[in-house]
């Protein structure tokens, strides 16, 4: 099943479904980090609140998808991790180090558009 | 209802079939939303394990009585190239596979009980309980 990626403005919003595949995973990776370049995204937001499992797997593809997405100039913030999806990662021994995360889409977005001011901020304060 | 749940293991597809099972299993046996998630998520490491080391296998979900308690069993079998040494596989951080080394070790967290029966050669059968209380 592939992930869908929604285009809203300066940024990628990928929206997980319920149960994804490695395969699945990696090609949403390679999706992302060539969308970054295609549509000069400053973000990326990844909704996992479908997702039913984040097993070891899943977590170190979300953290090579973000340092990719950083090294193509861009930030990605990982929404919706599920309460008890939460339990299972920190019980398993899982960290997304590194890699932003905020409460819903909601929450993602404002962080993203204040780190994308930030960033114009200094540019035009130079 | 609740009889043997087989699941043959031969791609990364399968692994998603499996923990989907076992969520369903352990959801009508009665334990919480987090807990089914925990199941799932053990699932998922053991299924990937067996692609990962023995490309194919199975994963076996069963109910298991201990009175008064119920639960859940899962064993994860494949005939692949073993395990050398289990105190080792069990071992945080350690790990062959190019994994985060969370495997093994992050599964015993995850359920109650978990048990290796392996030798180099011999594939590698693991068993997983969780009980409802």
């Amino acid at each position: 099943m592939e992930v869908p990626i929604l285009k809203q403005g300066d940024f990628l919003i990928a929206t997980f479904q319920a149960a994804l595949t490695d395969e699945d995973l990696l090609q949403l990776q390679d999706a992302l980090v060539a969308r970054v370049g295609k549509f000069r995204s400053h973000g990326v937001i990844v909704d996992v609140t479908a997702l039913d499992v984040m097993d070891s797997f899943a977590a170190r593809t979300l953290r090579a998808l973000a340092h990719m997405v950083r090294l193509r100039g861009a930030e990605t913030v990982i929404v919706g991790i599920q309460p008890e999806v939460a339990f299972a990662m920190v019980q398993l021994g899982l960290s997304l180090e590194g890699v932003p995360t905020a409460l819903d889409l909601e929450e993602g977005l404002a962080q993203l558009m204040k780190a994308s001011e930030r960033k114009g901020a200094t540019f035009r304060g130079r | 209802m609740d009889g043997e749940i087989r699941v043959p293991i031969d791609s990364d597809a399968d692994i998603v079939i499996a923990r989907q099972q076992g969520r369903a299993l352990a959801e009508r046996l009665g334990f919480s939303a987090t807990d089914q998630t925990i199941i799932a998520t053990a699932i998922s490491e053991v299924a990937r394990n067996i692609i990962k080391f023995a490309k194919r296998g199975e994963i076996v979900l069963n109910k298991v009585m201990k009175n008064p308690e119920h639960g859940i069993a899962v064993t994860a079998r494949d005939q692949g190239p073993g395990i050398a040494d289990i105190q080792l596989a069990l071992q945080d951080g350690y790990s062959t596979g190019n994994g985060l080394g969370m495997g093994l070790p992050g599964c015993k967290r995850l359920m109650d009980e978990l048990e290796i029966k392996s030798s180099k050669g011999n594939g590698t059968i693991v068993t997983m309980k969780k009980w409802t209380m």
